[in-house]
């Protein structure tokens, strides 16, 4: 009983205990020494008051002469891996999930398109260069929006963007004759495996440099089967360079690749893909700008919150009872669907706690919704243009 | 006091300087015109088995030993200007005394590095770091430091009081310079001739004349001398200003024309450059490579040996592509890509002459690397001059080779111990210059927006990790929050390209021949808005956007479908995310 506790309290990154410390007053017994003969004699020892620490030397001299048995290493000699040091996502709902993003670890965020990966991922980004941090990008797909990152309140002069998949890059052949060790770079590749060839490279470089808060791997875009085709080794290379460093490594991927190599991995986006997107659908609020004129723009949001809560209970009284919207509802109710005057002003996100070597709780999750850069007070929060010098 | 320093044999000490490795062999320095060239100087063991100045080239090559080497202006002014430097460590009166010898003004200094002994170790120890052997001497006046650096090897100090006395053993040749041309030289050695004449051989003789009778018969020079060689000559240094210079170069013998060679010797180049820079207390914010490359010859009759039709019978076009034939079958194919007649990048330049490009005449290869912040490490600069080489190759036969340093006052910055963690400077540099080796140049880099509503407005540029550039703003978790959970756009690079089917102007249902799981009815949409900039330019543009949720199946996604209204056509430009 003893070393299975102590292999579980390995994993999980806790100090070693013995569970039968308190009933044995003190002093852990372990199973085989309960099962010899010795053991009720050295257990009248053990309820003396005064022989409590000779006892335990008294268990540790006989186990250790009995030449079957494995040495005992006192609890206190182990080693203690600590605990690592969580830091906010940048969303609070997040963090109350998961209790932040671990350092020194790789974390892994999966999900489908629009699942809201990238926009999770840029609340990190941002939360991490407030804190004064400098943060790197590798974008395997060259899909970062600049804009959605500077209205994010993303440090741009602390934002390190690494673009892979140039495909009129001359050293080419160079790269695939260097890079053996991944054993796709050997036959002729596709456009998705030569870019995930360069961010791995890259990814290589980067925690070998140090220094950085965090690094952000994009794989959201590369096709899973291609993705799968990465070596474990690699993600084993990473975490283990990872370790020990105040640096997070962040995995955006549409499907779980990394395994057992990842501490925390988030899915984004419920199992069942076709409700999800349907409350995504109900949660992307609309906004009639006054621009366009249309009498429901000058309406208060009350008003239409109210004018929503209507069409619920009519869509409710003439269809199947329901708790919340649902895609056919709000696809085949043509008065539902928005004119053009209106706005996508946010999506809402699921995100699902998955897997955590920190926190050995049942798989929860937690949803909030996000706000697009144009809607409300967010509208074009974009501070960080160059500054001209008018001169006359 | 005053410290002379003096690299006796230049010639052959700036050979050394330049190439260690000489220091081992028989070396011999030859000048002049072929077939007239004639050995100037020659080193300790050349001498020793009868290779003297003087003799001819012809001469000298017959002993199969010796390494012959021509004489160099720009090994010889790199050597100078490291004696400067060194010079100017310890102090900042310095006299350009010769191309071979510096004076320096040690009052005050002793506070600084100790007792004259110790500051004239020190100074022959930065002497030795910046390749150059030196002697050294220490006296109450300039000249007499000189006569005596000239005279006796290593390190001499002479107290006060004491010149002529020391000065008394050293023969009358070192009242004389070496290296003196012309009129200058006549006159030197009828003087030499005339005092050997009369039975002087050393300064103690000459010391011993009578000032009236030497006088009448050599005039004022000849009392000068007596003067010097009683040390009792007392003058103010002419101080110079050293130029911040930094350069170093090498001409070589053979062309190299691969990697690793010209890494050796650019490794060399560096080393003594950072040395010249660590002495000044400097560092460095850009590197100037310059490369002279070698005129190819024999060409045409290759040419014909391969069947390529001559310059007269084809086109300009046939003729600016006859190099890159040539360069298949030759070895520099090595360095990875033919010499492209417009080299791309900014930073780097290839200048040629007017002369026919299947001729290759001699061109300038310039390469600059400008780091973000001021370093100092030659192993570094080395890795980051490869780097770049690999990515823009010179493109042919290297003959010589020229690295100038800007010089830069270090930074001063000290990090803190609750600062957040940044990368080092010298390691990230590294680091993006292997990305972009991989990646692409401009492809790795911190982002900038610039002032424009076009959708694609940015552009990269150089990522520097500075700790103490900018202070966060202060803001209040939520309104942090807020800002942060913004619904992202994921783009798509390029446009994909659709096509859509309109209702009463309106999309419904957008297929993407390219990408099969981007397409399906519209559910929702949300448009158009429009856009449109620079029409006063060529690049103008103009376009209506669309927020659409699109299902393909069971997968409903949120897109960014765009109408260019210039080109009629339909791009979906990103996904939400």
């Amino acid at each position: 009983m003893s070393s299975a506790v102590g292999s579980t309290s390995a994993a999980l990154g806790r100090p070693f205990l013995f569970d039968d410390v308190a009933e044995s007053g003190g002093a852990p017994v372990p199973a085989a020494f309960a099962r010899s003969g010795k053991a009720a004699a050295v257990a009248e020892d053990l309820k003396k008051p005064a022989g409590k620490q000779s006892g335990i030397e008294i268990i540790r001299s006989t186990i250790n002469d009995q030449k079957s048995t494995i040495p005992l290493t006192s609890a206190s000699r182990l080693e203690i891996r600590p605990a690592p040091e969580m830091v906010s996502s940048g969303i609070s709902a997040l963090d109350r999930l998961t209790g932040g993003l671990p350092r020194g670890c790789l974390t892994e965020i999966c999900g489908p398109a629009s699942s809201g990966r990238t926009s999770v991922m840029l609340a990190a980004l941002a939360a991490a260069t407030r804190r004064g941090e400098f943060c790197a990008f590798l974008d395997a797909s060259d899909a970062l929006d600049p804009y959605s990152v500077a209205a994010a309140g993303v440090d741009l002069d602390r934002f390190l963007w690494v673009r892979c998949g140039d495909k009129t890059l001359p050293a080419r052949k160079q790269l695939h004759a260097d890079f053996k060790h991944y054993r796709f770079a050997q036959s002729e590749s596709s456009q998705s495996e030569y870019r995930l060839e360069q961010v791995l490279r890259a990814t290589d470089l980067l925690l070998e440099s140090g220094g950085f808060g965090l690094i952000i791997l994009d794989l959201a875009d590369v096709p899973p089967q291609s993705a799968r085709r990465i070596p474990l080794t690699t993600w084993f290379r990473f975490r283990r360079a990872v370790e020990h460093k105040p640096t997070i490594l962040l995995a955006i991927e549409q499907q779980s690749i990394v395994g057992s190599c990842s501490s925390l991995l988030l899915q984004l986006g419920t199992p069942d893909r076709y409700n999800n997107a349907a409350s995504q659908f109900a949660a992307a609020k609309w906004r009639k700008t006054a621009a366009h004129g249309a009498s429901r723009g000058l309406q208060s949001e009350p008003e239409q919150a109210r004018e929503g809560r209507k069409r619920s209970i009519l869509s409710e009284k003439s269809r199947e009872p329901r708790t919340d919207n649902t895609l056919t509802d709000l696809w085949t109710d043509s008065k539902c669907s928005p004119t053009h005057a209106h706005l996508l002003s946010g999506l809402r996100i699921h995100v699902e706690q998955i897997r955590s070597r920190l926190d050995r709780k049942p798989a929860h999750s937690v949803r909030f919704e996000t706000t697009t850069e144009w809607a409300g007070s967010n509208r074009k929060q974009i501070t960080q243009l160059p500054n001209y010098k008018i001169t006359k | 006091m005053f410290a002379c320093i003096y690299i006796p044999n230049f010639s052959v000490a700036a050979a050394f300087r330049a190439e260690p490795d000489l220091q081992a062999r028989v070396l011999a320095i030859f000048e002049g015109k072929p077939p007239l060239e004639k050995i100037i100087a020659t080193n300790e063991q050349a001498k020793n088995i009868g290779i003297t100045p003087g003799i001819t080239k012809a001469q000298a090559e017959l002993c199969p030993e010796l390494a012959l080497r021509p004489r160099s202006a720009l090994q010889e002014s790199s050597a100078h200007a490291a004696l400067l430097d060194c010079a100017q460590s310890f102090s900042p009166c310095v006299e350009d005394a010769a191309c071979d010898t510096a004076l320096l003004d040690l009052r005050g200094m002793a506070s600084l590095f100790g007792s004259l002994t110790k500051i004239s170790h020190a100074i022959s120890d930065r002497a030795s770091a910046l390749g150059l052997q030196a002697n050294v001497a220490v006296a109450s006046n300039p000249d007499v430091s000189f006569l005596a650096a000239r005279g006796f090897p290593g390190i001499t100090i002479i107290p006060a009081g004491k010149e002529a006395e020391k000065l008394s053993s050293l023969p009358v040749e070192v009242l004389f310079g070496e290296r003196l041309d012309g009129e200058e030289k006549k006159s030197a050695n009828a003087l030499v001739e005339t005092l050997s004449r009369w039975g002087i051989r050393n300064l103690r003789a000459l010391a011993a004349l009578p000032e009236v009778s030497l006088t009448e018969r050599l005039g004022q020079q000849g009392l000068r001398l007596q003067q010097l060689a009683r040390g009792s000559v007392s003058r103010t240094l002419v101080p110079v200003e050293a130029p911040m210079v930094f350069e170093e170069a090498i001409e070589l013998e053979h062309p190299i024309v691969l990697l690793e060679p010209l890494a050796f010797l650019l490794n060399r180049l560096l080393d003594q450059l950072c040395a010249r820079l660590a002495s000044r207390a400097l560092c460095t914010q850009e590197l100037r490579l310059t490369l002279d490359l070698s005129t190819y010859t024999g060409m045409d009759d290759e040419y014909e040996n391969i069947g390529i039709p001559s310059e007269s019978n084809v086109g300009n076009n046939e003729i600016l592509q006859q190099p890159n034939r040539m360069w298949e079958q030759s070895p520099l194919a090595m360095w990875g890509q033919p010499p492209s007649p417009a080299l791309s990048g900014v930073e780097g330049a290839v200048r040629r002459s007017e002369a026919p490009l299947a001729c290759w005449p001699q061109t300038k290869f310039t390469r600059k690397l400008s780091l973000p912040l001021p370093m100092l490490d030659p192993k570094v600069f080395l890795k980051l001059l490869q780097l770049d080489l690999n990515a823009h190759p010179p493109g042919a036969p290297i003959i010589k080779i020229h690295l100038a340093a800007e010089p830069a006052r270090p930074r001063s910055a000290q990090g803190g111990l609750f600062l957040p963690p940044a990368p080092e400077p010298e390691k990230l540099e590294l680091t993006l210059a292997r990305i972009a080796g991989i990646v692409g140049e401009q492809r790795v880099g911190a982002l900038e927006l610039l002032d424009t509503h076009h959708p694609e407005g940015f552009r990269m540029r150089r990522f520097v990790a500075e700790v103490a550039r900018k202070v966060p703003r202060k803001k209040t978790p939520d309104a942090e929050e807020a800002q942060s959970t913004v619904t992202a756009l994921r783009r798509f690079r390029p446009p994909l390209r659709v096509n859509v089917t309109l209702e009463n102007g309106k999309p419904t249902r957008v297929s993407c021949a390219k990408r099969k799981d981007v397409q399906g009815d519209v559910l929702w949409k949300a448009g158009p808005w429009r856009f449109s900039g620079d029409w006063w330019d060529r690049e103008a543009w103009s376009r209506d956007e669309w927020d659409l949720a699109l299902r393909n199946g069971e997968a409903i996604s949120f897109y960014r479908l765009v109408h260019d209204l210039l080109s009629g056509m339909w791009f979906l430009e990103g996904t939400y995310d």
